[in-house]
């Protein structure tokens, strides 16, 4: 069973804020759709490997040439916040 | 269709017809589309006017999903959060489209991020099935679907995550590609569940839809599961004789999920018979772990979707508000305002099935259960050719009939999810008529099995009437 508690903590790890009115819908929600989820224990999976990718390549090497990128200006165009030619990202410490 | 309106664009204005679908949108209460490129989309068709070029779609127009990046058109994912977003750069599949000709019309409505059955998650609003303005269109892709059956368009490009292409094509009366994962490149594609993802057509022929694959086909150096293209055209018209058809017991009845509506049932029985007079043959076959498909799609879904939409952050394009506080709470507020409730729900329980504690029993069970579901498709492959289904359950619903129960919106999914877990190719043609609801036919093919795929699903068109039938709004 997933509990108010449980619903802050993946909010505070997946870095979205909850509303104190919305917490008790998504526990009811979750917990309904995780019984769903419950129902993959049913399958016998021993000595099952998982498939991370569906259609087998093998590791693709090329050469490590440096070709054209966008320019600053480019890459920062879409930027909300700026300064001299950086991103302007909230305080870290 | 395609080949003769390129005919009809050369011999008169390309200008004129677009002028004419432009109009046509602006008086539309559809809401399919979020932006119109008018003025980029004009300018070339006055260039093609002026001097005719080349290309497999010369003066062309065609849609495209809001998820595909569209250099200097915005492309939001019909998201708060990437709202103004002009991406400085096109997807792999529009460089492509643009080099033989096409015109970028413009961007379509969408399901949040790609996150939902029938387009209402957007931030934009619902947009409105042509068949019944009351019922959803599908979805993701529920913009491209409606705009094409109500003639907007003549062609559109969509995505398809677990149903996302053939669903809105089902619901709309339209057909509709999921490609084998690999075979069309992802650059460009923002991405939802990158395992499970293709970029796929929406048109009104099987035809225009295995041109529109040989275009946007073919291997990227920059999507490393980019694999090589075959050829689609070509053995189109070669028909269904001597070629076997599995029908898998698990997609009919009471089977799986909430049942199927007898109507599509009736359809999908009717649309095997016409296959059958035309030379197939078909038997049943067992897809043992169809039951679990659901469950096993929204794990993984959920949890690469908690990874992938971790980089929108207001940091470097999308929404930034408010004072700046420290680092966590300024994006935690951010992602709290700039995403829908459906998106949240899939990053939070996404975040909750990777965390400590319960890896191994959502994400890493979710995908040995995924390797089942893969084996019961290649061992099916090994007796027949292709496999018939319904593409979904059950006709368009109402708008807002689903909406506030996200499990029972899920358990629609359940014919088209399996596909992209196995990552085998399926198409979905439009067989018959729910009431005044279309009714789409599914057939799936092994991996890079696109070309049977196509031949038989062109060869089921030709034999019957429903690709021509035309909702009143046109």
């Amino acid at each position: 069973m997933i509990t108010k508690e449980d619903v802050e903590h993946i909010s505070w790890l997946a870095s979205i804020k909850i509303e104190d009115e919305e917490k008790d819908e998504f526990v009811e929600q979750f917990n309904s759709i995780l019984e769903y989820f419950h129902q993959l224990d049913e399958v016998e999976t021993d000595g099952i490997e998982p498939t991370f990718r569906v259609v087998d390549l093998a590791n693709i090497f090329r050469d490590d040439v440096a070709c054209p990128s966008l320019s600053q200006e480019e890459a920062l165009r879409n930027a909300p916040r700026r300064e001299n030619g950086y991103f302007k990202s909230p305080r870290i410490v | 269709m395609l080949a003769e309106l390129k005919e009809r664009l050369r011999a008169g204005s390309a200008e004129e017809y677009l002028s004419r679908l432009f109009e046509k949108i602006e008086k539309s209460s559809l809401n399919a589309f979020t932006t119109l490129a008018r003025e980029s989309a004009l300018r070339r068709a006055r260039e093609f006017d002026k001097k005719p070029d080349q290309g497999l779609l010369a003066a062309v127009p065609i849609a495209i999903k809001e998820c595909i990046s569209t250099k200097g058109i915005e492309t939001n994912c019909s998201s708060r959060i990437l709202r103004g977003y002009i991406p400085p750069y096109d997807a792999h599949v529009i460089e492509r489209l643009k080099a033989e000709g096409a015109i970028i019309m413009g961007k379509t409505n969408m399901d949040e991020f790609a996150m939902g059955t029938s387009t209402e998650t957007s931030c934009f609003g619902p947009t409105k099935n042509p068949w019944d303005p009351g019922c959803v269109p599908g979805g993701s892709s529920g913009g491209s679907a409606a705009c094409v059956a109500a003639h907007e368009a003549p062609c559109s490009l969509g995505s398809d995550t677990g149903g996302s292409v053939r669903c809105p094509a089902s619901f709309c009366g339209i057909v509709g590609l999921k490609p084998t994962y690999g075979l069309v490149s992802r650059f460009g594609l923002v991405a939802y569940a990158n395992s499970l993802e293709q970029i796929g057509p929406l048109t009104h022929t099987v035809e225009d839809t295995a041109l529109l694959l040989e275009i946007i086909s073919g291997h990227d150096r920059r999507d490393s599961t980019s694999a090589e293209k075959g050829s689609y055209l070509p053995g189109l018209k070669d028909g269904v004789s001597g070629l076997k058809i599995g029908i898998p017991k698990e997609y009919f009845g009471e089977a799986v999920g909430e049942g199927v509506d007898e109507r599509v049932e009736k359809a999908v029985w009717d649309a095997v018979s016409v296959l059958e007079g035309l030379g197939a043959r078909w038997q049943k076959v067992s897809l043992p772990h169809t039951r679990f498909a659901l469950a096993a799609y929204y794990v993984i879904a959920m949890s690469e979707a908690s990874s992938n939409l971790a980089r929108f952050d207001g940091l470097r394009y999308g929404l930034r508000q408010g004072e700046d506080r420290d680092w966590h709470t300024t994006f935690s507020e951010i992602r709290s305002l700039g995403f829908g409730p459906e998106v949240k729900r899939r990053i939070l329980l996404g975040t909750y099935a990777l965390s400590a504690g319960y890896y191994g029993r959502y994400y890493l069970k979710a995908l040995k259960v995924r390797t089942l579901i893969k084996d019961d498709f290649l061992r099916a492959f090994k007796n027949v050719d292709l496999l018939a289904s319904p593409t979904m359950p059950i006709p368009a619903f109402r708008i807002g009939e689903r909406i506030n129960d996200p499990l029972s919106l899920y358990m629609a999914d359940v014919f088209t999810v399996p596909i992209n877990l196995a990552g085998v190719p399926a198409i979905s043609v439009p067989c018959g008529f729910a009431g005044h609801l279309p009714v789409g036919l599914q057939l799936m093919g092994p991996h890079f099995g696109e070309a049977t795929v196509l031949r038989a699903a062109h060869a089921f068109e030709a034999a019957t009437p429903f690709h021509e039938a035309k909702p009143e709004v046109v």
